[in-house]
């Protein structure tokens, strides 16, 4: 009996209490989640918070100290090698081989998964991919958005069920960031669960579902608007002149927790609302600043996230 | 010139003791990184001592207690003291008995005995009736460095095992002869010895490198991660990457070989399959230890000197360069485990005795034992996930 019939079909991955440690170090602590099948997940929070290492505890890469869980109703302890047959995973660094070229690199992974006519899929990928006329470039010779392209084509060659993008347009132009985000959108309405990491908050809001990890805790999830909603932040958005030293005035005030520019406005944000309001009331009343009470933006309720993290676990 | 102007040019000129500083700063990194790689650190210290103690201690150039088959057809007291004499001389070890002269040439032809001394049927009677009959000493003479000295100590002896049982008084002459034979390289061309050899010391230096960088190489290039996502499995990628390189090197042990008849004029005495077969064996074996090490190592150096550290006593004590007969037990146990030590006899015994698979057993059956240890070690070894 396979572990998929204890689970909801429409659950891609679930996972409970998954933690892990390098030498010492807690790297993922208690983590627990679930991602709905052909829903693009995003999974965001600072570098070292431990993404990518959920990411290969996913798909048997790493071995979870504790906890356990199913992706794609098969166990993530016992079943690494079916994960492997259906799930598509792009590592953070590109991991194809620099020296072969776009359709040997396609060729050998589609062979690897024992694709039936191995020329054909790759021809079909390097087409879909719009990689037509680079067929024989060494894939050590693209440009950085080409690179990422060939992986994205290389970890969809085998139809996987669920795709683990560890931060796929790292270094990539705004131009080929928004192909590659068209390109998941059109593979997750063919049914495809994407789980994706990224530190770029336009992308997060191209997600139906986000999780926030930092220091190895899970610390919010939902879609965007759910988690603005419950970050329970108020927040005031600041135009006008001299904003530097309204900003160094407000830093440390009691019920200020975030001041942040934005551009030609300052956010100031703060958990508790009445301390935040008797705090700014003496600069309201100033002619040359704008108050408006706004909404947080995604960004502001991640950095408010992060500095809690970082008070209650390090 | 305004002060500004003056600063600018004096932040691009040379700062003083620049070339010196670079340098410096330059020795600082190095030393760091080297402190940092453990294993670099060690082969500064082991390569060295190793060399060392195995030139010093394992090698013998005038070897002693060589293995010798005795086919005894008389047994005789003369016969007796011709042998204790022999033994005497400390250069023969008597290791086998044998009965029909096809044992005998077996012996020498599998290269599990160096010499043999034929007592013939009716020996004694001859020497007391003064026929001078002769007694036959052969010797493996594929190693001339080997057989040489003992050959040499055979001359005094008919005198020292006289003086114990034949007192005829003084003989006007020697009452018996000694007659060697010494077998497949008469002529003591060290060419012939040395050409077979290095046709398994060369398949060995390379065949390490090419497999022992393959896995370290994927780790590096971050290849790995992507690979392990894949549906592979251990013994898969062993075989992917083992295989390319017995083809190459069956090709490059064709050309030495082919090199060595034609240039050299060794001839190939024995089967052509069988070396071709069994050489085929050996390359496996080696990018089989290749490939265990590069699924211990860190990096690409590191693979480098591993492969560095086993190469070197396959040189000392495979008896490639030196007499393996001649090294002390230790040393030929170490030997025992290289691959090189039983190709190097398979490739002599093919092409200089023409042996055939019945006088390669031991060896053989070695290579391939060496060959699924490898293989068995890597297979557990591989890492399949990168905790």
């Amino acid at each position: 009996m396979s572990t998929a019939s204890t689970n909801a079909p429409g659950i891609a991955i679930d996972v409970e209490g998954l933690s892990k440690s390098f030498s010492g170090r807690e790297v993922v602590h208690d983590l627990s989640m679930q991602v709905r099948r052909g829903s693009i997940y995003g999974f965001l929070g600072p570098n070292g918070s431990g993404k990518t290492t959920t990411i290969r505890m996913l798909c048997g890469l790493l071995t979870p100290d504790r906890g356990n869980g199913t992706c794609l109703g098969y166990d993530i302890r016992r079943d690494a090698d079916r994960i492997k047959r259906k799930v598509g995973y792009m590592t953070q660094r590109f991991s194809l081989y620099q020296d072969l070229s776009v359709r040997e690199n396609l060729e050998f992974v589609a062979r690897l998964y024992g694709l039936p006519d191995a020329r054909a899929a790759a021809r079909d990928m390097i087409a879909r991919i719009g990689l037509k006329g680079r067929e024989e470039q060494l894939a050590g010779n693209l440009s950085g958005g080409w690179k990422q392209r060939l992986a994205l084509g290389a970890c969809t060659l085998p139809n996987p069920q669920l795709l683990l993008l560890d931060e796929p347009t790292a270094g990539v132009d705004p131009k080929a960031r928004r192909d590659f985000w068209n390109e998941i959108h059109a593979l997750a309405a063919e049914g495809l669960t994407v789980l994706v990491s990224t530190h770029y908050m336009d992308e997060a809001e191209r997600c139906h579902e986000i999780a926030y990890i930092a220091y190895g805790h899970l610390l919010a999830h939902g879609t965007v608007d759910e988690v603005i909603a419950n970050s329970a932040l108020s927040t005031y958005t600041v135009t006008g002149d001299d904003l530097n030293g309204l900003s160094e005035q407000l830093t440390g005030k009691p019920g200020i927790d975030m001041v942040a520019p934005f551009g030609t406005s300052l956010h100031v944000s703060g958990r508790d609302k009445a301390a935040l309001e008797a705090s700014v009331a003496p600069y309201r009343a100033e002619a040359k600043w704008h108050w408006q009470e706004s909404e947080p933006s995604l960004e502001d309720v991640f950095i408010d996230l992060m500095g809690r993290a970082r008070d209650n676990f390090q | 010139m305004s002060a500004i102007d003056a600063i600018r040019i004096g932040e691009a000129r040379e700062p003083r003791f620049g070339f010196w500083r670079r340098s410096y700063a330059m020795l600082v990194k190095e030393f760091i990184q080297l402190r940092r790689d453990r294993v670099s650190f060690a082969m500064i210290v082991m390569i060295p001592v190793m060399q060392l103690l195995l030139f010093g201690y394992a090698i013998n150039t005038t070897p002693r207690n060589l293995p010798t088959a005795v086919l005894t057809q008389e047994d005789s007291d003369l016969g007796r003291s011709i042998l204790k004499a022999m033994e005497n001389t400390a250069y023969f070890r008597f290791t086998r008995e044998v009965h029909t002269v096809e044992e005998f040439d077996n012996l020498l032809k599998s290269g599990k005995v160096l010499f043999g001394v034929e007592i013939p049927r009716g020996f004694e009677r001859a020497v007391r009736r003064g026929d001078k009959p002769a007694l036959l000493v052969a010797a493996d003479a594929t190693d001339p460095i080997a057989a040489g000295s003992a050959l040499g100590a055979l001359g005094p002896l008919v005198q020292t095992a006289l003086e114990h049982d034949l007192h005829t008084g003084d003989p006007p002459s020697m009452p018996f002869e000694i007659r060697t034979h010494a077998r497949y390289n008469p002529a003591a061309e060290s060419r012939l010895n040395i050409v077979p050899g290095l046709v398994g010391t060369i398949l060995t230096m390379t065949m390490l490198i090419f497999t022992a960088l393959s896995v370290t190489r994927e780790i590096e290039r971050g290849t790995m991660e992507s690979l392990l996502s894949m549906p592979i499995k251990p013994v898969e990628v062993m075989f992917g990457k083992i295989i390319p390189y017995v083809i190459v090197g069956f090709v490059q042990a064709s050309l030495i070989i082919g090199i060595g008849v034609l240039l050299f004029g060794v001839p190939i005495l024995g089967s052509m399959l069988l070396l071709a077969l069994l050489t085929t064996l050996f390359i496996t074996t080696n990018l089989s230890i290749g490939y265990t090490f590069s699924t211990i190592v860190q990096n690409q150096l590191q693979a480098m000197q591993l492969s560095m550290m086993f190469f070197l006593p396959s040189i000392l004590l495979s008896g490639f360069m030196f007499p393996f007969a001649g090294m002390p037990v230790w040393a030929q146990y170490i030997g025992e485990v290289l691959p090189l030590t039983h190709y190097i006899r398979i490739v002599r015994a093919i092409m200089l005795k023409g042996a055939v698979v019945q006088n390669l057993q031991y060896d053989t059956i070695a290579l391939i034992a060496l060959m699924l240890i490898a293989m068995t070690i890597a297979v557990t070894r591989f890492r399949r996930t990168l905790d």
